[in-house]
């Protein structure tokens, strides 16, 4: 992906940054940009941010490009990230936090509609996978 | 471990895949387990213990359903529980860790459940029924009890995230647990290493990404056939979900993939204890297990 960093003293984006790091728990400047967390992401094949550029992303409070980027509903909470990074950083934390962002306005933009798969598709699912897609993936 | 006449109560919570699409699990595991003398006693009134932990610091909400499940040992006049199932193992044991440590969340759900009778004070502790083997049975009584070894039988164990992640609920190593090798090792079959046991499937992707999936499952069971392993075991439904039905997907995505039969761990000790093959439930299988035990000379 082509990004310009335009980095300035500027505190654009600044609420943003406080909301992500109350809700999950996290310090964002924590991170050096190591990328282990990507190294050993399972999801990072199909993503199109990977996981240690999310969390630049998110050190500069760049909400917008955050939430429209695929890669937030890609992850899955598998953990591997976050038991890796040597920072003690929980970056699916912060992960959730960004899906979090989206779930909780008003708009509720659910990313899992169980309605329009088929019916032979839903009939093969066993419920664990149906429950944990729905409280991960919608409102 | 009891003996012959008086077995070992132990309180257990099946989880809500484990009464339908895993009932070959649940069945396994009560009847595994009184061959060790231990009579696991499915808790009343059980509910769905969320399958996901919420990730989000202010979350308490998603804790209500697993803590409730922990009202319900203390109603079994239990102070431990087991279950197998590795989602619901790491669901409850977060929560569980979760209000240990903030006093406003239990008093919250406390509140919550208050037509409850019993109050939840952080006194209950979730075991993984591999954890329960290991650290209770014994590997070494477990072998006692093996009256068919699994001779030859070569088993890729496959962990997956939430048995080894995160560390405050992890009860083996995370990089390279072995819990589930000496397991199959005391059943007397042989445990192959191979690289992507604690990769995950891709979990809940399965339900609108099944080619995210078919991806995760050619690389995963791609490399156990790599060690030439006859079958894998898993202790998660949604891992042997992804990992035995999603192999037609994979099939179609790697006209090379071959297909391995994935199992739960307690299948393979109904099958070492000599156990009634009722409590196999192969039908429940989509990869048929029986040709690869029968070129073992198993089945």
């Amino acid at each position: 992906m082509d990004t310009t960093l335009r980095i300035t003293s500027a505190r654009a984006g600044r609420a943003f940054v406080a909301e992500i790091e109350k809700v999950s728990g996290q310090k964002l400047l924590a991170c050096y940009q190591c990328g282990k967390c990507s190294a050993g992401c399972p999801m990072a094949a199909h993503m199109d941010i990977l996981p240690n550029q999310m969390i630049r992303m998110a050190q500069l409070g760049m909400r917008d490009q955050l939430l429209a980027a695929k890669s937030i509903w890609m992850c899955v909470s598998c953990l591997t990230c976050n038991s890796r990074c040597p920072k003690n950083i929980r970056i699916a934390e912060v992960i959730e936090s960004l899906r979090l962002s989206v779930l909780r306005t008003a708009k509720r933009d659910d990313h899992l509609e169980i309605m329009e798969l088929s019916p032979e598709a839903r009939a093969v699912l066993p419920p664990i996978a149906t429950i944990s897609a729905m409280r991960k993936l919608t409102s | 471990m009891g003996n012959e006449n008086k077995p070992m109560k132990l309180a257990y919570y099946p989880g809500c895949t484990l009464k339908n699409h895993a009932a070959n699990f649940d069945v396994s595991t009560v009847s595994s387990m009184a061959k060790l003398d231990v009579e696991v006693e499915e808790l009343e009134r059980w509910n769905c213990c969320g399958t996901v932990h919420a990730l989000g610091s202010d979350n308490v909400m998603n804790r209500v359903a697993p803590i409730t499940n922990l009202v319900r040992v203390k109603e079994a006049q239990a102070s431990e529980f087991m279950t197998g199932c590795a989602m619901c193992y790491n669901t409850l044991k977060r929560a569980n860790i979760d209000v240990k440590s903030r006093a406003d969340a239990l008093e919250t759900i406390n509140n919550f459940l208050s037509l409850e009778n019993t109050k939840y004070e952080g006194d209950v502790d979730v075991l993984h029924l591999l954890e329960y083997l290991r650290d209770r049975v014994g590997f070494d009584n477990l072998s006692k009890k093996v009256t068919k070894p699994l001779k030859g039988l070569r088993v890729a164990c496959y962990y997956g995230c939430l048995l080894v992640r995160p560390k405050e609920v992890a009860f083996d190593n995370a990089e390279n647990p072995m819990v589930m090798e000496n397991l199959v090792r005391a059943l007397g079959a042989t445990p192959v290493d191979f690289s992507h046991k604690t990769e995950c499937c891709g979990a809940y992707q399965t339900v609108d990404k099944p080619d995210v999936i078919a991806d995760r499952t050619d690389k995963i069971v791609g490399s156990a056939q790599g060690e030439r392993a006859d079958l894998m075991v898993v202790s998660c439904p949604l891992c042997a979900f992804n990992l035995d039905f999603r192999q037609d997907d994979s099939k179609r995505l790697n006209p090379d993939f071959q297909n391995m039969p994935v199992l739960y761990f307690t299948q393979l000790m109904v099958l070492a204890f000599g156990c009634d093959e009722q409590a196999l439930r192969f039908d429940l299988q989509h990869i048929d297990p029986l040709p690869a035990l029968k070129a073992r000379g198993l089945a």
